[in-house]
């Protein structure tokens, strides 16, 4: 579990990042941000880079920033930079409370939220976060700026529509407006560990009835994705038990769950299930 | 003989910090990894479960050693002339054929460990693919394909035994109840993987292996034996070690390998395993399947046990143990601390196409407690008697006690250690409580788990067992140099029990001076004498005892000096605090100058007198029994099938407690593995023998988020059968977390009238269990409609 060999560049800005990036990707370049994913896959050998290109010291990768309804992540911030909820408000509490179900404090402390996006592991919870919220990824390259929406993204399993010679430079979330309710549920074996299943639910309430529903699930599906299903079972419905019971089910029968040698379909629909109808009571809470 | 360690025992018993963890909590023990070497040792593993090798291709220059050049290697092939055990080889490097995914074909050499890696990564093994046989089920099965061509069937040993009138006993019996339980393989995965480092020296011809190892001495005396040469050119060093828990008490073939490598080329290798490779290739264990039968009169009472016992053994058979340890112990011990009109039981072993199996903590005993206490646990439901009440009926009581396999308990506590557990747990409380849960939809559950442990068994223990290798005795030899201060050194090899606190505190007390003086020497052949190692619950007990020999015999001497000095009679003279005084009197004399007398004023002392302070203690006791009652609290989420641990409660009775900090540190490890066996940790196989569980993201040991505090409750039985007074009790928390956790799970679940009678119960087990009574329940009310 040692990786093979590699170059390593350390650029300083994002010109000079996205112009080693142009020049190196044909070769085999990764970028290396908190290095919580890439690393281990190197040691493993599942990733066997030529060069790495290390954006940890590119002071303007980092911050988050509130315009308007926009906030704006930069890719290399850290996950503790969330621990505490970065803006006021619901939405600040509930980006520290996804923040609390990635992995343990050391792995916060290093890994990146635009790390985490271009990983994209199926049980990423930022991915999820980019998914049911429809954010709007940016990057760079030597050809330009390209803006690619969440819908568009997320490929497959660690796939993404990033190309080679693209660095992700920053995310925009749209700030759910002021009366959303939101709830997070993840589902993992043990405290830290991948997530089995997830879901962010967020709704309005309309004239005593729920409005702009958005189920995401994440970990179930090789990409994370908003459920219409169960969004449909809750539109225009009180935000009682039995909406939420209804949205769970509708969820159980349209997910195509991934299946491995230790857990099999039915028991992610069962976790899944779980999840949404957890998450919509958070955020009846 | 059996006198008490000393009338004033200032140190045994008391909670004195570990001499060993300064080193270890500060960064400066001493492992394996840390020593420089020339050469990296990568070794080139199959990938394939089963098959033929037809070639081995490796870079142009590349340094590979395979099985053709180790022609003058022997085979591991530890005997065992009982129990129609068939002796099966090793290679130590995979010769011809290839038996388990992981099993090691080839050796590669380079500077650094990433250049090893990179070339084990270039060599092309090409392996014709066989059918494998992975489970015990399908190696069984008519016509299966052959692990070893030598063994029928693949069933490397088979024992059977009934009672005499057995079955008339059973068939006579009010209710004869019947568990099948099944206990998934798992890795005791030590923090500190596999690492040896062979460094050979010019000028002696000697070869010094360091390596991670329970047992140093039988190290070299087996690779000295397989290499053809003598032990004497062969040095074994255990250094500080970061867990073995079993794993490490079995002889790694890679070991031999790096010794064969440091003879060859006359340098210092190093190889350190990393993790993937410790899952995938180091011992396996627990992969066992027993169907347990009662046959209980309507009082309760077990009037007959039956048992049938199936383990797969994986593909080879580890030195020392063979590939018999988990059905033979499962066989021996199945009636644990019950006391058991008729027994009959039929065990074997089945070699698969998969890791070797060795003991990991318990060994057998977490699954067959967990058996036997699924038992009682049904026994009482079915009967309609308390769960705690069946068990007060069935446990051993009268002392010594021989089981129906000739197993001699000697005196304990499993009647007073269940009541103390009880009491400490207010079941009547947790009942009410358990009760109002459910009607708000959550599951409590709390679970009884009673048991006997069998430690510090010497060796016509081991000799009963019919192995070549009979381990058992203990040899201390005690040295006060002319300064006063002591030297212990042992046999057994201590890796994380703290031995060296325990026995300096035996010591201490022994000789009558105080444990800061005395350093315990350990897990080098050079320096200490010959030992078995430091496994089966036994360092504790036997080095203790032999310490404690030696120790007397040191004491005596001092006695014999001092009486000189302080021109007294040896009976009137005390020592003790480092200090040799005539009782009743201020005249004294320090112990260190009775050490500097001994030493350089021999003259003094008359003829018979030996020079100088050197002792030796041996001791190989006959087995002594600890015991305990586990009881764990949890809450079962029948949404997602997860389990929390909410309470554990352990009452156990392991004699007199040396340092009972030590003991709770014990207990409290020996349970977090247990909870890992019992809901999370698994070594899983697809069908083609390939392993799914190689990376610590799918084999899942608890973490502090999963374990509760540990609740610990002692007594202290002293048996005549140990001379310190202390029982082993080193795998006593593995032994019984698991079946509490079983049972208190199924108590959970109760109201849904599902069984888990397999760990780890999975969340996805438990869902399996659910949606399959829900489905049973529908089609039962869709039938009564129809009707």
């Amino acid at each position: 579990m040692k990786s093979a060999a590699f170059s390593y560049h350390a650029p300083k800005s994002v010109e000079a990042a996205v112009a080693l990036l142009g020049e190196l990707a044909p070769e085999g370049a990764r970028i290396l941000a908190g290095g919580q994913s890439l690393v281990p896959i190197m040691a493993f050998r599942l990733a066997q880079p030529a060069h790495l290109i290390d954006i940890n010291r590119i002071a303007a990768l980092t911050g988050i920033s509130v315009s308007g309804t926009i906030m704006t992540i930069g890719a290399a911030t850290r996950h503790a930079a969330f621990e505490r909820p970065p803006v006021p408000g619901a939405f600040g509490a509930l980006l520290a409370d996804i923040c609390h179900n990635i992995a343990h404090g050391p792995i916060r402390t290093r890994g990146t939220f635009g790390g985490s996006i271009s990983h994209a592991d199926p049980a990423s919870e930022w991915c999820l976060l980019a998914a049911t919220l429809g954010a709007t990824m940016i990057a760079r390259s030597p050809r330009g700026e390209r803006r690619i929406p969440a819908s568009a993204f997320f490929e497959g399993i660690m796939t993404t529509s990033l190309a080679a010679d693209e660095l992700l430079t920053a995310i925009e979330l749209s700030v759910p407006p002021a009366g959303t309710h939101m709830g997070f549920y993840e589902y993992s074996r043990r405290h830290g560990d991948f997530a089995i299943g997830m879901t962010l639910a967020t709704f309005r309430i309309e004239a005593g009835r729920i409005a702009d529903p958005r189920i995401g699930l994440g970990g179930i599906e090789p990409v994370p994705r908003r459920c219409p299903e169960a969004e449909a079972a809750l539109l225009g419905r009180e935000a009682t038990e039995a909406a939420f019971a209804a949205a769970a089910e509708a969820a159980r029968e349209a997910v195509d769950p991934m299946e491995d040698g230790q857990i099999d379909a039915e028991y992610r629909r069962d976790v899944i299930a779980a999840c949404i109808r957890r998450a919509l009571l958070r955020c009846a809470a | 003989m059996n006198r008490p360690v000393s009338d004033d025992a200032p140190f045994v018993g008391r909670k004195l910090r570990r001499v060993e963890d300064r080193a270890l909590l500060t960064g400066r023990g001493h492992f394996t990894a840390d020593l420089p070497a020339a050469l990296h040792v990568r070794f080139v593993r199959s990938p394939l479960a089963s098959g033929r090798i037809a070639g081995i291709d490796s870079p142009e220059g590349c340094r590979i050693v395979t099985a053709s050049d180790l022609a003058d290697v022997a085979p591991i092939r530890p005997m065992l002339r009982k129990f129609g055990y068939i002796p099966i080889a090793q290679p130590v490097l995979a010769r011809d054929v290839v038996r388990y995914t992981g099993e090691p074909v080839a050796a590669v050499l380079a500077e650094t460990e990433e250049q090893a890696e990179d070339l084990a990564e270039s060599v092309l093994l090409d392996i014709d693919p066989a059918d494998p046989v992975v489970t015990a089920e399908a190696a069984m099965a008519p016509g299966a394909p052959l692990v070893h061509a030598e063994v029928a069937g693949n069933i490397v040993v088979s024992v059977a035994t009934e009672t005499p009138g057995f079955a008339a006993i059973r068939d006579s019996a009010h209710r004869i109840v019947r568990v099948p339980v099944r206990s998934h393989r798992q890795s005791a995965l030590p923090i500190e993987t596999r690492a040896a480092h062979a460094a050979f020296d010019a000028a002696t011809g000697r070869v010094t292996l360091t390596c991670t190892t329970q047992m140093p001495h039988l190290t070299r005396t087996a690779i000295a034996d397989l290499l053809g040469i003598p032990e004497s050119d062969l040095r074994v060093i255990a250094p500080d070690i970061g867990g073995g828990f079993g794993q490490k008490m079995s002889l790694a073939t890679e070991y031999v390998v790096m010794v064969w490598l440091a003879r060859r080329y006359r340098t210092s290798l190093s190889w350190v395993e990393d993790r993937r490779d410790n899952l995938m290739a180091s011992f396996h264990s627990r992969d066992i399947g027993i169907v347990i039968e009662g046959a209980f009169g309507a009082d309760g009472r077990l009037l007959a046990l039956g048992g049938d016992v199936t383990a797969n053994c994986g593909a080879y058979a580890p030195f020392p143990n063979t590939a018999a340890v988990e059905p033979l112990m499962s066989f021996a011990e199945l009636p644990g601390p019950y006391a058991i009109g008729a027994y009959r039981c039929a065990a074997r072993g089945i070699l698969t196409n998969t890791c070797s199996s060795a003991p990991y903590r318990g060994v057998a005993r977490p699954a067959i407690t967990f058996a036997i206490e699924r038992l009682m646990d049904k026994a009482a439901t079915e009967l309609g008697i308390d769960p705690v009440e069946i068990r007060q009926r069935n446990l051993v009581a009268d002392f010594p006690h021989v089981s129906p396999t000739g197993l001699v308990y000697d005196q304990a506590t499993y009647r007073e250690t269940l009541a103390a557990a009880v009491a400490a747990a207010d079941l009547p409380g947790f009942r009410a409580r358990q009760a109002q849960a459910r009607r708000e939809g959550r599951y409590l559950g709390v679970g009884i788990s009673t048991f006997c442990e069998r430690t510090g068994y010497g060796s016509p223990a081991f000799a009963a067992r019919g192995m070549d290798v009979v381990p058992g005795w203990e040899t201390v030899e005690i040295t006060m140099d002319p300064s006063g201060t002591v030297e212990a050194r042992i046999g057994t090899s201590p890796h994380g029990q703290g031995l060296r606190t325990t026995l300096a505190q035996i010591i201490a007390d022994a000789i009558g001076t105080v444990p800061e003086k005395i350093t315990v020497i350990h897990g080098d052949t050079d320096r200490t004498p010959y030992g078995w190692g430091s496994f089966a619950s036994r360092s504790l007990v036997i080095s203790g005892g032999a310490a404690l020999l030696a120790a007397r015999k040191l004491h005596d001497k001092l006695l014999r000096v001092a009486a000189e000095l302080l021109e007294a009679a040896e009976a009137d003279i005390e020592i003790a605090n480092g200090a040799a005084t005539v009782r009743g009197t201020d005249r004294s004399v320090a112990v260190k100058d009775l050490a500097r007398a001994a030493w350089h004023q021999s003259h003094r002392f008359g003829t018979g007198f030996t020079p100088g302070l050197a002792e030796q203690g041996h001791y190989d006791p006959s087995g002594t029994f600890s015991n305990a009652t586990h009881i764990a609290f949890v809450e079962v989420d029948t949404e997602t099938g997860a389990v929390a641990m909410r309470r554990f409660i352990v009452a156990e009775d392991a004699g007199r407690l040396i340092n009972p900090m030590i003991v709770d540190g014990q207990i409290a490890g020996g349970v977090a593995q247990g909870i890992g066996n019992a809901l999370l940790e698994e070594i899983v196989y697809d069908e083609t023998g390939n392993i799914l569980s190689a990376t610590l993201a799918d084999f899942l040991p608890p973490t502090v988020h999963e374990i509760p505090r540990i609740e610990i409750i002692h007594r202290e039985t002293i048996s005549p059968e140990t001379i310190t007074g202390a029982k082993g009790l080193g795998e006593g928390g593995a032994i019984g977390a698991p079946a509490a956790v079983m049972n208190a799970v199924n108590d959970a679940l109760a109201p849904f009238g599902v069984a888990i009678d397999e760990m780890p119960a999975t969340p996805m087990r438990i869902r399996a269990a659910l949606r399959a009574a829900k489905n049973t329940a529908r089609h039962a009310a869709k039938v009564e409609v129809s009707a």
